[in-house]
């Protein structure tokens, strides 16, 4: 494992702007991703974890603005020459989006959706990509590929469909591959499937992934890393058996401990957290967690916490975070993990 | 329990469940509508090498019935002594050609002004929006009216006029198709491999948007003929003697309680070509439209 992390987020801002005033959805958030390893993202709808993502790839709509810094293999995506950054990519970043009956082309055959990035970028030949094609569709555990290769979108299935997508990504090669929660489209036995495949995939290429989700029991037992993002800023980042094991931050905390779980006591009333996101127009000063926090000081709102070590690779921004031996119940997906 | 499960599975294992019979449904009209538009096309391509006299020069006395005998005779004469039939053939020239190149010149600035606004968006867009609203505000028999009288009915004032009225409809069709399927993941993926904006539209955007505006075409080129022979009849379409199936209502309308097939034979005519477009544009849109069958 080289030193050098693939992707450096440096004080990445991303806001928005809409009629009610700018959004800011992703806001001053850092984080590393290091080469051949799995990164999870975990928050809630409209935690910004998506936006960064988007940020990432470029993909963000024109009326949203950023600021900071996103290094690729050290050469900053934001500021790259857009011929430059074509190159990266596609080719080096790959991405997965959520609903793959809507990321594919319905009139265009698999085969030529397959090939069309391996034919621009890297200037294969049509047979050759055709024979590239069909061993990505065998990697991602397509049956018949020759056959699919001829198939239309809507001949697939969910499940099939998402495969060919991650198909579609791995085309290039990438050195990391973002999966934008890539299986809230599908149904639960596929999800699965879909998951591990992903983390097969990264495994055997000694890719990098970045997995989003707002389903922390999907993040769990498949990444190396986890980061918790709540209302566009990083609460918690750190080894992801430390940070379901022994959360700090009293968000992530509170988080797992909402999480349902089978051996939970039966008439045991689900725990909530109180309260709901804060207007990201206007967010609160210092930790965004405060109105909904049980530990809320005045130090929380002024100077606020800032990133701290808390374990061994284990952050957390919290000013009075969460004792260390401080279990929550376990998470339904097995914080244990396999 | 075991003997039962075992019955249960006897009885499985005959009786097959009865299973409806998927009907294709109106195969055999769709048939027909099929033969009916190549009949219609052929003749009005063939006019002039069908053993028929010509459209213009009387044949026998005016106002005869339908009779078997003669060709020229067979659907009857008009007011003026003229084929009834070389009439509808010649006329249909002049329908279908409206029809067709209305409807084509229609869908190809209509559908290129929509895809540009919607791809496009900003001010570019707003103006599409508002040429595209103001013209389908304005009232399409004034607007003709208008024409007719500032430029001398022919063929080409008609076809401008009709051109004009359809525009609008393949421009809001296709902007609304476009803005749907330029968000999609694939059409981003494009973007940022490089892709620019002529490749984006033309080979992932516009394949996607054809299918819903040509399953349109048809039905516009039925509105399109029902129009030229509203004007025809109105006397501001194609000018005598060439024969139009308006037209040809248009003059046989005084004398249709005596002699009805004057006017109902055009007009049957029209009804049968119009009714086989409808027919033919929902089929081909059933057969081609991949996104109908996601």
């Amino acid at each position: 494992m080289s030193a050098e992390p693939v992707l450096q987020v440096r004080n990445l801002r991303a806001h928005i702007g809409t009629a009610r005033g700018v959004v800011r959805a992703v806001d001053d958030v850092s984080l590393d991703v290091d080469r051949a390893q799995a990164l999870g993202v975990v928050g809630e709808s409209g935690s910004g974890k998506s936006v960064m993502a988007k940020a990432v790839m470029g993909l963000l709509p024109p009326r949203a603005a950023c600021s900071g810094e996103v290094l690729f293999e050290g050469r900053d995506l934001l500021s790259l020459p857009r011929k430059e950054r074509a190159q990266i990519w596609g080719k080096q970043i790959a991405m997965v989006f959520q609903d793959p009956g809507r990321s594919l082309n319905p009139v265009v055959r698999i085969e030529r959706q397959l090939t069309e990035g391996m034919r621009r970028l890297l200037g294969t030949s049509r047979s050759e990509a055709r024979g590239k094609a069909l061993e990505l569709l065998s990697e991602v555990g397509v049956p018949d590929p020759e056959r699919r290769l001829r198939n239309y979108p809507h001949e697939l299935s969910g499940g099939m469909r998402q495969r060919v997508m991650i198909a579609i990504a791995l085309a290039c090669e990438p050195d990391l591959l973002i999966a934008d929660e890539p299986t809230t489209a599908l149904d639960v036995t596929i999800q699965r499937q879909i998951l591990d495949l992903l983390r097969r995939v990264q495994r055997d290429r000694g890719m990098s992934l970045v997995l989003i989700s707002h389903d922390l029991a999907v993040v769990a037992g498949r990444t190396d890393r986890v980061a918790v993002m709540y209302a566009g800023r990083l609460a918690e980042v750190g080894a992801t058996r430390s940070v379901f094991d022994s959360p700090r931050h009293r968000y992530t905390h509170a988080l797992l401990e909402a999480t349902p779980a089978l051996d939970h006591e039966r008439n045991a009333p689900l725990r909530l957290i109180p309260g709901s996101l804060p207007d990201p127009t206007d967010p609160p000063p210092g930790c965004r967690f405060t109105a909904r926090c049980a530990q809320v000081e005045d130090d929380c709102r002024d100077p606020g916490p800032s990133m701290a070590l808390v374990g061994a690779d284990h952050y957390a921004a919290c000013t009075r975070p969460v004792a260390a031996g401080d279990v929550p119940l376990p998470v339904g997906g097995g914080s244990g993990g396999r | 329990m075991t003997t039962q499960s075992h019955a249960v599975a006897g009885v499985a294992a005959q009786a097959e469940p009865a299973v409806p019979r998927v009907r294709r449904t109106r195969s055999i009209l769709v048939a027909l509508a099929y033969g009916w538009l190549f009949t219609v096309i052929a003749v009005a391509l063939l006019a002039d090498v069908l053993p028929l006299t010509s459209y213009a020069t009387p044949v026998g006395f005016p106002r005869q019935g339908p009779q078997w005998g003669s060709l020229d005779l067979l659907l009857g004469t008009d007011t003026q002594g003229r084929s009834i039939l070389a009439r509808c053939i010649h006329g249909a020239r002049v329908s279908l050609v409206v029809g067709a190149v209305a409807g084509l010149l229609g869908f190809v600035i209509g559908t290129t002004l929509g895809m540009l606004g919607g791809y496009l968006g900003g001010r570019f867009d707003s103006l599409v929006r508002l040429i595209a609203d103001t013209m389908l505000a304005f009232p399409p028999l004034i607007l003709l009216l208008a024409l007719s009288s500032i430029l001398t009915p022919s063929v080409r004032t008609l076809l401008v006029g009709l051109t004009l009225l359809v525009v609008p409809t393949f421009t809001r069709l296709a902007r609304a198709n476009t803005l749907a399927w330029s968000a999609r993941e694939f059409v981003l993926a494009a973007r940022n491999m490089g892709a620019g904006h002529r490749r984006i539209l033309l080979k992932e955007i516009l394949p996607n948007v054809l299918p819903a505006l040509g399953a349109y075409l048809p039905i516009v080129m039925a509105a399109l003929i029902v129009a030229e022979g509203s004007l025809s009849f109105l006397g501001l379409g194609i000018p005598p003697p060439t024969p139009s199936w308006g037209g040809m209502i248009s003059d046989g309308k005084d004398a249709i309680a005596d002699f009805p097939h004057l006017v109902f034979i055009p007009a049957l005519v029209i009804f049968l070509t119009v009714f086989s477009l409808n027919q033919a544009g929902d089929h081909l849109r059933q057969r081609f439209d991949r996104t109908l069958h996601d």
